[in-house]
């Protein structure tokens, strides 16, 4: 009988897929899961670097859009200081014959005592916006009637103010003034993409009535004409502009509202990166492991003709194979992770920069290519160490020695090696010598970057990213990283020789295999070194601010009617209530608003309380104090570390304060931390704002209470002193430092969330690692058994190796996490953000994770033992053959 | 210490219909040195893996010194190993980072033996097998008949009353092979060891006081020996 179908025959692949199967894709499918685990380590860290990227890029670009929005097609704005500018400037600025519309802004930021925020509130002439505003002209139309934007009592919100505060047109919204509620009819909604961002609009007179700001604006937007030479329209217009006014273009009023958020978006994308760093540091272990896996396999190859380089490349095409499905993947989850985080902590990571906007992502095709790229490139940078050792294979010495299990069968009369200890490693165990000058010149790069960083003349400048800081971390890690062969040996050297056969074993297995075992040590140390640099940052950020908050909330009650810049103030009338009171030992008014120092800089918080010489001390965590008397003619202040770092306002400076209209000689008697205003704060005795302002008003008041008068009554004696049915709030020391760290808290969930991934990259890694070396060594396991080795006893020994190793890999995570914790608080930080903040090690939580990781290490090392208790162990001692 | 075992079968789940040792007999007194010979895959590394305490058999029974191993648990079974066996492989497996006098001196730091007679016993059996001048080298230093000598070595070191030796030369050039092979018959007779050899090499055999052929599962003497 015949078949009716013909056998198919039999081909043989092409010879190129033949050879990339036998040398690239056959090892990866060979250890799939440590492939597996590579890709995604590999996938991880694409994934948080693009998620971080894009929502920060969400942010940037809805900040940049959403301050150009306001300003429309003008090409410049004059702003004022935080008292505004004098309105008469508007028609002397109009007169100017290359101004082709000037258009005035007073613009508000509204407490809103019924939801706990603020909504900023622009203040225009409806006839002159609609000139700036293309979008607005239809509204401008409706101005006229009394339903239009001249409407008294009305304000028209955008669309997403409109959705955020769930408020329709005819809704009433409630605002604060002073501290009674006012409320405004909302007359309509303003188009649909005229404005990005959550505003109301409101006739610019009214709001100057309702506001108490009459005859002032904030910001006057100027359109050239066509034509205009914009160096000379900068100079006619600065000419004539009152001190602390600043002519800027809306490009730099949109930097201006990115620059303060920068280092947090810096940081946190850096922080992002340092998993994909892992992640590398996870393709390494892998492809090192594997490669001693395969000697006897890369001998062969060698031997068959396959040449030294295109082993190389084919180690390296392995790598690009592992990290083209990881960023693959990683950008996918990447995706997918923004969305979430986008959703989940907002456009500023929870850091509370961009409140006012709702954004939606964007997924640009180039950033995911080139967060693509990154992920290939860590993925074969991880590649490259291995990639030379399989390339430096000795083809005779391997093919005669077994594979990785101890044995070793070379001919008679000719050396044998063995494949998993130190004596076989060839030209990386000759490296070796080498790695302890590697790593000095390494560490003194880092010491040199931190020096030139925190010198009196710093390599970075202010404000700048801390890119010295960042470099000197990564010679530090590199640096360990170079070293943990030799800290092994030298560690293990020492490790005492008694105890139960097995540990004898142990101890024995670790001296002669201090190198390969150096692999999981180096994953272990980089990734706890940073943990560690992250939990002490992070702990004397926290007690620094508690401390902070203890120093700066010395009285018994606070009186809060609203922030620098809102709506929410104490007149001068309920001042004189309030000091009138009996039960009060001491009352200190104090006054807020903002003013420009220089252009191009971001604006500084002026303070204006009851303070001098004698007792700011006292009053403000000083950090340095003036050695000069107060020079003739000048007042004393007392500036923060940004305004410092910002301003170069040191001890004795003398500088132009620009208060209002008029500007104080103002002497620096002080300089103070200060971590709520990172644009700088300037501290002065309040007689001289009075003095210069003339603004009577207060933004809060401290209270210390007379003896025997408790905080309870004095509360109650308040507020019935205060306006019925006033918004403000009267708390105690101890709950504004409760809500304070609770937003510190919020703040840093993105941060933990990102450390507890890289953590996670890391323990998989050393899962990974000491698995792969327990795999390796199955046949050594064999024999033991054979020779009567209990199971348990082996157990024991794989979790003694784990757990030595572990310890040492957290022990030298802690010495390198610690002072790369040195330079994040010291320099990165202190360069991001203008603070100082005093060094406090979170022992407990540091004592928790390294009992947490060494166990981890030393059951990983036990549980990846049961797998080679089996029957296989036993067969494996006749695989080599 | 005899060897005695009845009707041993074992067949394995991958190719359940063929049994790889098939009412096997065999017993192997006190000092005697026998052989089992056949090819790739008839079963002899079962039989001395059963034998062994290392596998489990479907059915029959392995007893040592009248010890059914089939009633003792994995730890009696390997504490019995540890005291009473030794194991030469084809492929060595010293371990890499011992030196030679550690390896072979690993059975008795297993059994907790030290001291003065440890390292007498360990100088008597490093000269035995000629290898006394290389005790502190690294297994990597050495040639595979010295290998294979510091293996033998390991194996007799506690003196076991039973060894076990897996393909001993399968890795050694013949003239080697023969000195390893007389080295192992010699201690083995010294010691009144229970001797097995599992080799395919008849050369191997050669030497035993009884040969054996494992052929189809089933065990059988070669008659004239």
């Amino acid at each position: 009988m015949t078949t009716l179908v013909e056998p198919r025959t039999r081909r043989l692949p092409a010879p190129w897929r033949q050879r990339v199967s036998t040398t690239v894709t056959g090892p990866l499918r060979q250890s799939p899961g440590r492939t597996l685990v590579a890709i995604l380590a590999i996938a991880l860290g694409v994934a948080l670097g693009l998620a971080v990227h894009l929502i920060n890029r969400v942010a940037a670009n809805e900040v940049q859009l959403a301050a150009r929005s306001l300003f429309g097609i003008a090409d410049l704005s004059v702003q004022g200081t935080g008292a505004g500018l004098d309105e008469t400037l508007y028609p002397a600025l109009a007169r100017l014959p290359m101004i082709a519309v000037a258009s005035p802004v007073l613009d508000i930021r509204a407490r809103l005592p019924d939801r706990s925020r603020t909504l900023q509130l622009l203040g225009v002439d409806a006839f002159r916006v609609r000139e700036m505003q293309a979008p607005l002209a239809a509204l401008g139309a409706t101005a006229v009637r009394t339903t239009g934007m001249l409407a008294a009592d009305s304000v028209w919100l955008s669309p997403t103010a409109a959705e955020a505060l769930d408020l329709e047109t005819g809704g009433e919204l409630l605002v604060q003034i002073g501290l009674t509620t006012q409320r405004l009819k909302v007359a309509g909604l303003l188009p649909a993409g005229a404005f990005r961002q959550q505003l109301g609009m409101l006739d610019i007179a009214e709001a100057q009535q309702r506001f108490g700001r009459l005859g002032r604006v904030d910001r006057i937007d100027l359109r050239l004409v066509p034509g205009t030479d914009g160096a000379a329209a900068h100079e006619a217009v600065t000419a004539i502009l009152p001190p602390g006014a600043r002519l800027v273009t809306p490009r730099q009023a949109g930097d201006d509202a990115l620059r303060l958020s920068r280092a947090y978006r810096t940081n946190l994308t850096a922080l992002a990166l340092v998993a994909l760093f892992t992640g590398a540091f996870l393709v390494y272990s892998t492809q090192m492991l594997v490669v001693a896996r395969r000697r006897r396999e890369i001998a062969f190859l060698h031997a068959m003709g396959l040449t030294v380089r295109e082993q190389l490349a084919a180690t390296l095409l392995g790598g690009a194979i592992v990290g083209i499905v990881g960023a693959a993947l990683g950008v996918a989850l990447g995706i997918v992770a923004a969305r979430a985080g986008l959703a989940a902590f907002g456009a500023d990571l929870g850091a509370g920069y961009f409140r006012a906007l709702t954004p939606s992502l964007v997924v640009p095709v180039l950033d995911c290519l080139v967060f693509l790229l990154l992920g290939v490139l860590a993925s074969i940078g991880g590649s490259i160490a291995p990639a030379r050792e399989a390339a430096a294979v000795p083809p005779a010495a391997a093919l005669r020695s077994g594979g990785i299990g101890g044995s070793a069968a070379p001919r008679d009369g000719e050396p044998a090696v063995a494949a998993h200890t130190d004596a076989r490693c060839g030209p990386t165990a000759r490296r070796l010598g080498t790695a302890p000058m590697a790593a000095a010149l390494l560490w003194a790069l880092a010491a040199l970057l931190v020096w030139l960083s925190t010198g009196s003349a710093p390599l970075v400048h202010s404000g700048a990213v801390p890119w010295a800081g960042y470099l000197a971390i990564a010679c530090l890690l590199l640096g360990a990283v170079r070293v943990a062969p030799v800290l092994a040996r030298a560690v293990f050297d020492r490790l005492p020789d008694g105890g139960p056969a097995w540990r004898r074993i142990a101890t024995a297995q670790l001296r002669g295999a201090a190198r390969s075992t150096a692999i999981s040590l180096a994953a272990v140390l980089v990734s706890f070194s940073l943990m560690v640099a992250m939990a002490i940052m992070v702990q004397s950020f926290r007690e620094s601010l508690d401390t902070w908050l203890q120093r700066m909330l010395p009285a018994d009650l606070y009186l809060r009617a609203g922030g620098t810049g809102t709506t929410g103030y104490i007149d001068a009338e309920t001042q004189r209530r309030l000091e009138s009171l009996p039960g009060f030992a001491r009352i200190d008014f104090l006054s807020s608003t903002e003013t420009s120092l220089r252009e191009g800089a971001p604006r500084v918080t002026v303070i204006a309380r009851s303070i001098a010489p004698s007792n700011a001390a006292e009053l403000l965590p000083l950090r340095r104090d003036a050695r000069g008397p107060v020079p003739d003619g000048a007042v004393p202040v007392w500036v923060s570390e940004a305004a410092l770092d910002l301003h170069g306002l040191d001890v004795d400076t003398v500088f132009e304060l620009p208060l209002g209209e008029r500007s104080v000689r103002a002497s620096v008697r002080g300089v103070w931390r200060d971590y709520e205003r990172p644009g700088g704060a300037v501290v002065l005795p309040r007689a001289t704002y009075l003095e210069a302002t003339g603004d009577e008003r207060a933004t809060g008041v401290s209270f210390w209470l007379a003896p025997g008068v408790s905080a309870d009554a004095a509360s109650t004696q308040l507020r019935d002193a205060l306006p019925g049915g006033g918004v403000y709030e009267i708390a105690r020391p101890q709950e504004i430092r409760g809500r304070s760290l609770d937003v510190f808290d919020r703040t840093f969930a993105v941060t933990y969330v990102i450390e507890a991934i890289a953590v996670l990259i890391g323990l998989v890694g050393i899962s990974a690692g000491i698995s792969t070396q327990v795999l390796a060594r199955r046949g050594e396991f064999g024999m033991l058994r054979h020779v009567g080795v209990l199971r348990r006893e082996i157990a024991r020994l794989l979790a003694f190796e784990g757990a030595v190793q572990g310890a040492l890999g957290v022990a030298a995570g802690l010495a390198v996490g610690s002072l790369v914790s040195l330079i994040l608080i010291y320099v990165v930080n202190r360069q991001s953000f203008h603070w100082t903040m005093d060094l406090h090690v979170p022992w407990t939580a540091l004592g928790a994770l390294t009992a947490l990781l060494v166990t981890a290490a030393a059951a990983t090392a036990a549980i990846s033992g049961r797998s080679c208790m089996g029957p296989d162990v036993v067969r494996a001692v006749r695989e080599d053959w | 210490m005899s060897v005695d075992v009845r009707n041993l079968s074992r067949r394995f789940q991958s190719d359940a219909d063929r049994w790889v040792l098939h009412d096997v007999t065999l017993r192997v007194e006190p000092g005697e040195y026998v052989a089992v010979m056949g090819e790739s895959g008839a079963g002899k590394s079962t039989l001395l893996n059963l034998v062994a305490g290392l596998d489990r058999p479907d059915s029959g029974s392995v007893r040592i010194d009248g010890v059914d191993l089939g009633a003792l648990d994995d730890d009696a079974r390997t504490l019995l190993r540890r005291r009473r066996m030794g194991f030469v492989f084809q492929a060595f497996h010293l371990l890499p980072y011992l030196s030679v006098a550690r390896n072979v001196a690993l059975p008795l730091a297993l059994n907790g033996i030290g001291g003065p007679a440890a390292d007498d016993r360990l100088g008597e059996l490093l000269a035995a097998v000629g290898l006394a001048d290389r005790a502190d080298s690294a297994p990597a230093e050495l040639s595979g008949g010295e290998m294979q000598r510091v293996a033998i070595a390991r194996a007799l070191v506690h003196r076991p009353a039973v060894l076990l030796a897996d393909e001993p030369t399968g890795n050694l050039d013949p003239r080697i092979a023969s000195t390893v092979l007389a080295l192992l018959r010699e201690q083995v007779k010294r010691d009144g060891s229970a001797g097995i050899l599992v080799t395919h090499s008849a050369a191997a055999a050669a030497g035993a006081d009884r040969i054996y052929l494992l052929e189809g599962g089933r065990l059988r003497l070669v008659p004239g020996r």
